[in-house]
C-alpha cells in the first residue's frame, strides 16, 4: 500500500502537473488557438468563431435551434436536447420551428433545411449547412434592402468546403457571416 | 458517396498502417528493451522508480500483481473522492465551484479510477481545474496503464514456461505511462491546439454579441430563440484533457457536451482525429502480442476478428444515422407547405461533422471502452443507437478498450479454442498452453459476470419508482435508455443515453456498483488464468493442435464473440430499440 501511495503521488505530479503545464507553454506558440479563437472588434469580444451565437433579429442569419438551458447558446453548460426519436415532445417542437421558419420566410424557396429543424449536439453549434444559409437569403437580404445576389455571393465567399476537400460537411459559420453582412454597412 | 463513408474508408487505412509501427514499439517498451525515445524518457523513468521506491526488477505472482493493482486502483478513488469533496477548498478554481456532492463524487471517483468516465455531472458547470488535471486526467493516464498492465501480464504469462510470476505491475504501469502514453498525448495535445482546442488557465470570456436583441416570441424560436446581450464562453486547458481522453480510451470530456462541443473538437479533422487516436492503441496492441509471442500469425487472426465485426458494425450504424427520421419528416409536412431536406438524422449531430462521420465516431467509442461522444447517442434512430449498445454488450472486444479489450478478446479465444476442442476431439492448447477446467471455470466467470450485472441491475432498474423517474424519453426508449446505462457502466464505456436522470442516487449508486464490477471482478478472473498458464509447460504444435491463425479460426473466433452476446442480450433488445424501430416505421409516438 505504501508503495501504491507514493508512486500514486510522482505520478500524478507528472501526468497532472507537469504534463499540462508543458502543454500549456507550447501551446503558446498559437496564442489565439490555445485563448479561444476569440473574435475582436474595437477591442471588445464579440464571441468565437468556434460557438455559435443566438440570433433572432430577421437580418440576421438564424443559427440552429440550440437545448442548452436557461438560455440558448449557453457557453457555459453545453447540452444536446436528448429526445428520442419517437418522442412526441421532438416531433411537436419540430413541427412549431417549420411552422415558424415559414412564417419567417414566406419568400423561400426550396425545401426546409433540417438543421434549422433540428436541435445540435452542443447546443453551441457555430455552423449552418449551406443551403440553410441560402433558404434564409430572401429574408436576409429584404430585411437589409440589398439585392439578393449580393447576400448569395455573401453566404458563398463564408460557405466552407470539407476540410482539404475530404474531412467533414460544407458549412457556413453563422457569426462570420452576420459579421460579414453588418461590415456591408446596412 | 454517402456522407461520412470516404472519412470511415481513410480512418480505417490510417488505424491499420500506424497500429503496426506503434504495436511493435510497444512491444520493446513492455519487454524493456530500448527504443528510440531511451534517451529522453530513461532518466524518467528511473527517477520515477527512484522516488516511489520501487525495485524494477522484482518479480510478482499472479496474486501480488492484482493486490498491487487493486491497491493502486483504490488509493485512486479514494484520492480522487477525496479531491472531490474538498474542491472548494483547493487551488485553481476560478470558478468558485463547491464542493461536489457525495453521491456525484462516489460515482465520479470509481468511473475515472475504472477508465469508464460516466459522467453524471457538466464539466464546465462542476468541475474546477484542480478537479479536472490533477483529479480526473490523471486518472485517464494511470486507468489507461492499469488496462495495459493487465493485458501485457497476460501476454507474458503466455511466453513463460513453469514460471511462478507474471511481471512487477508498478514497472508495467510506469513504463506504459512515460513511453506510449506521454509522448502520443503531448504530439496529439499540440496538434489539437492548432485546429482550435483551447488550452488556457483563463476560466471564461464574455462576449458581447452580436444580437443583443431578447427572446422575442415566435419567429426566433425556429432559429435560436433569443439571447442575452452577453455570451459567457467557458475557456480552460482543455487540450491536454482532450489528448488523453481519446489516446487511453477514457472519454470524459472537459464539458459536458463532451467531444461535440466545438472546443472540444473544433473541427472535422480534429474529429477524424479523435477517432483515429481512441482506436489506435487498440488495435495497435494485437501486434504487441503477435511480436511478444514470437508469432505474428496470431496477432493477425486477433486483429483480423476485431476489424470484421468493427466494419459491419460501422457500415450500419452509418447507413442508419444517414437516413432521416421518419416522424420528424412527418412532422415538417404535417404543418403544410415545401417538405424536409434530407440531411440524414441530425437532431443532436453538429453541422460540422454531419450524420455519417458521427455514427462512425459512436461505433469507435463503443467498440472501444472510449465513451466520448461527438453527438447524441439518444437521438440516434432506434438501430442506429443499437449498434453502439451492442458493441458494448458484446464486451468491449472489437477491439475494446487499451488493455482490456485485448484481455477481453484473450479470453474469447480461450473459450473458442476449447468450444472448438471439443467439437472435434482434438487437445484444448493455445500457443502451446494446455487448456484445462481452472482456465474453462475463470473464462466462463468473466463471460458470465458482465451480462449477469447489466441484466439484474436493468431489471432492478425497471421495478423500482426511484429509477424509473430517471426516463426521460417514454416508450421502449426509456427501457433503452436503463439498458444502455448498465452496459456503459459494467463494460466501463462512459458513453450514454443522455437523458437519463444519471444523476439520481440510484443510478448514481447503482451505476457506480456496475463499474468497479465490470472493471476489477473481471480483472482479477483475467489475472488468475495469467498465473494458471505461466505455470505451464510448453508443448510444441502436433498434427493433434488447432491452428489459432488463418480464416477459419477468424471466423470460428468472430462467431464466439457475436453468439455469446447475442444469446444474453438479444430479448432485452427485442424490447427495447428493435420494438421503437417497428413503432417508429408505423408512425408511433409517445
Amino acid at each position: 500500500m505504501w508503495k501504491a501511495m507514493r508512486l500514486f503521488l510522482v505520478l500524478t505530479v507528472l501526468v497532472g502537473v507537469v504534463y499540462p503545464a508543458v502543454v500549456t507553454v507550447a501551446a503558446m506558440a498559437m496564442p489565439y488557438r490555445a485563448q479561444g479563437s476569440l473574435i475582436r472588434q474595437n477591442g471588445a469580444v464579440v464571441g468565437s468563431e468556434l460557438i455559435g451565437q443566438s440570433f433572432a433579429n430577421p437580418k440576421y442569419f438564424w443559427s440552429r435551434p440550440s437545448a442548452t438551458a436557461p438560455d440558448p447558446y449557453n457557453a457555459s453548460a453545453s447540452t444536446p436536447s436528448n429526445l428520442g426519436p419517437t418522442n412526441k415532445a421532438l416531433t411537436d417542437a419540430v413541427s412549431e420551428r417549420a411552422r415558424a421558419l415559414r412564417e419567417a420566410n414566406p419568400n423561400a424557396t426550396g425545401p426546409l433545411p433540417e438543421d434549422l429543424l433540428t436541435a445540435s449536439a452542443s447546443g453551441l453549434d457555430p455552423h449552418i449547412s449551406p443551403q440553410a444559409a441560402m433558404y434564409q437569403v430572401p429574408r436576409v437580404a429584404a430585411e437589409r434592402s440589398l439585392p439578393e445576389a449580393t447576400v448569395r455571393t455573401l453566404v458563398d465567399k463564408y460557405t466552407e468546403g470539407r476540410q482539404w476537400g475530404i474531412f467533414g460537411e460544407p458549412r457556413v459559420s453563422v457569426l462570420k457571416l452576420n459579421l460579414a453582412l453588418d461590415s456591408l454597412g446596412r | 458517396m454517402p456522407s461520412g463513408v470516404l472519412e470511415s474508408i481513410l480512418l480505417l487505412m490510417a488505424v491499420v498502417a500506424l497500429a503496426r509501427p506503434l504495436g511493435l514499439y510497444m512491444a520493446r517498451v513492455f519487454q524493456g528493451q530500448r527504443t528510440f525515445l531511451s534517451g529522453l524518457l530513461g532518466p524518467v523513468e528511473r527517477l520515477v522508480y527512484r522516488l516511489s521506491g520501487i525495485d524494477p526488477t522484482e518479480e510478482m505472482t499472479w496474486q501480488t500483481y492484482a493486490k498491487a493493482l487493486i491497491g493502486f486502483s483504490l488509493v485512486g478513488v479514494a484520492a480522487l473522492y477525496a479531491l472531490l469533496r474538498l474542491q472548494h477548498l483547493l487551488p485553481l478554481n476560478p470558478q468558485r465551484f463547491p464542493s461536489v456532492g457525495p453521491y456525484v463524487a462516489f460515482n465520479t471517483a470509481v468511473s475515472f479510477v475504472a477508465n469508464t468516465n460516466w459522467q453524471v455531472y457538466g464539466g464546465e458547470t462542476t468541475m474546477s481545474f484542480f478537479s479536472q488535471m490533477i483529479g480526473l486526467a490523471t486518472q485517464n493516464y494511470l486507468s489507461a496503464a492499469s488496462g495495459i498492465a493487465v493485458v501485457v501480464a497476460f501476454i507474458r504469462a503466455l511466453t513463460r514456461r513453469e514460471s511462478k510470476t507474471i511481471g512487477n505491475f508498478w514497472v508495467d504501469l510506469t513504463r506504459t505511462t512515460t513511453y506510449v502514453l506521454l509522448p502520443a498525448c503531448l504530439v496529439l495535445a499540440l496538434v489539437l491546439v492548432s485546429q482550435g482546442v483551447p488550452q488556457t488557465f483563463r476560466a471564461s470570456v464574455q462576449a458581447h454579441v452580436l444580437d443583443p436583441a431578447a427572446a422575442p416570441a415566435g419567429g426566433s424560436k425556429a432559429a435560436g430563440g433569443g439571447a442575452g446581450a452577453e455570451q459567457v464562453i467557458a475557456l480552460g486547458p482543455v487540450a491536454s484533457q482532450e489528448a488523453i481522453k481519446e489516446f487511453g480510451t477514457n472519454g470524459g470530456g472537459f464539458y459536458n457536451a463532451n467531444s461535440a462541443h466545438p472546443f472540444e473538437n473544433p473541427t472535422p479533422f480534429s474529429n477524424w482525429l479523435e477517432i483515429l487516436t481512441l482506436l489506435l492503441i487498440p488495435f495497435a496492441l494485437p501486434f504487441t502480442f503477435g511480436a511478444m509471442v514470437g508469432d505474428r500469425r496470431q496477432g493477425n487472426a486477433i486483429l483480423a476478428a476485431m476489424l470484421i465485426i468493427f466494419v459491419a458494425s460501422a457500415g450500419f450504424a452509418i447507413y442508419f444515422e444517414n437516413r432521416p427520421n421518419p416522424l420528424v419528416a412527418a412532422a415538417t409536412a404535417d404543418a403544410g407547405g415545401q417538405p424536409m431536406s434530407n440531411q440524414g438524422n441530425m437532431e443532436g449531430k453538429e453541422v460540422r461533422f454531419g450524420p455519417g462521420i458521427s455514427a462512425m465516431y459512436a461505433t469507435a467509442t463503443t467498440a472501444t471502452s472510449t465513451g466520448a461522444v461527438d453527438s447524441s447517442h439518444d437521438s440516434f434512430t432506434p438501430l442506429g443507437g443499437l449498434i453502439p449498445m451492442w458493441l458494448m454488450q458484446i464486451g468491449e472486444t472489437s477491439p475494446g478498450g487499451v488493455g482490456s479489450g485485448l484481455y477481453a478478446k484473450l479470453i474469447l479465444v480461450v473459450i473458442a479454442v476449447f468450444v472448438a476442442g471439443l467439437m472435434v476431439g482434438r487437445t484444448p492448447e493455445y500457443l502451446g498452453k494446455k487448456i484445462e477446467p481452472y482456465e474453462m471455470k475463470m473464462a466462463v466467470l468473466y463471460l458470465l459476470i458482465m451480462p449477469l450485472t447489466v441484466l439484474i441491475l436493468s431489471s432492478s432498474a425497471v421495478l423500482i419508482p426511484a429509477a424509473l423517474a430517471g426516463i426521460s424519453n417514454p416508450g421502449p426508449h426509456g427501457l433503452s435508455q436503463i439498458l444502455y446505462a448498465f452496459s456503459s457502466g459494467t463494460n466501463n464505456n462512459g458513453s450514454a443515453f443522455g437523458g437519463l436522470g444519471a444523476g439520481l442516487p440510484f443510478y448514481a449508486v447503482a451505476v457506480g456498483v456496475a463499474i468497479l464490477i465490470g472493471r476489477f471482478w473481471m480483472m482479477i478472473p483475467v489475472l488468475a488464468i495469467a498465473g494458471s498458464l505461466a505455470k505451464k509447460k510448453i508443448v510444441p504444435a502436433s498434427s493433434g493442435t488447432l491452428p489459432t491463425y488463418g480464416p477459419l479460426f477468424v471466423g470460428w473466433l468472430v462467431a464466439v464473440t457475436i453468439i455469446v452476446a447475442a444469446l444474453a442480450f438479444f430479448p432485452a433488445l427485442a424490447l427495447g430499440p428493435i420494438a421503437e424501430h417497428l413503432i417508429m416505421l408505423a408512425g408511433g409516438k409517445f
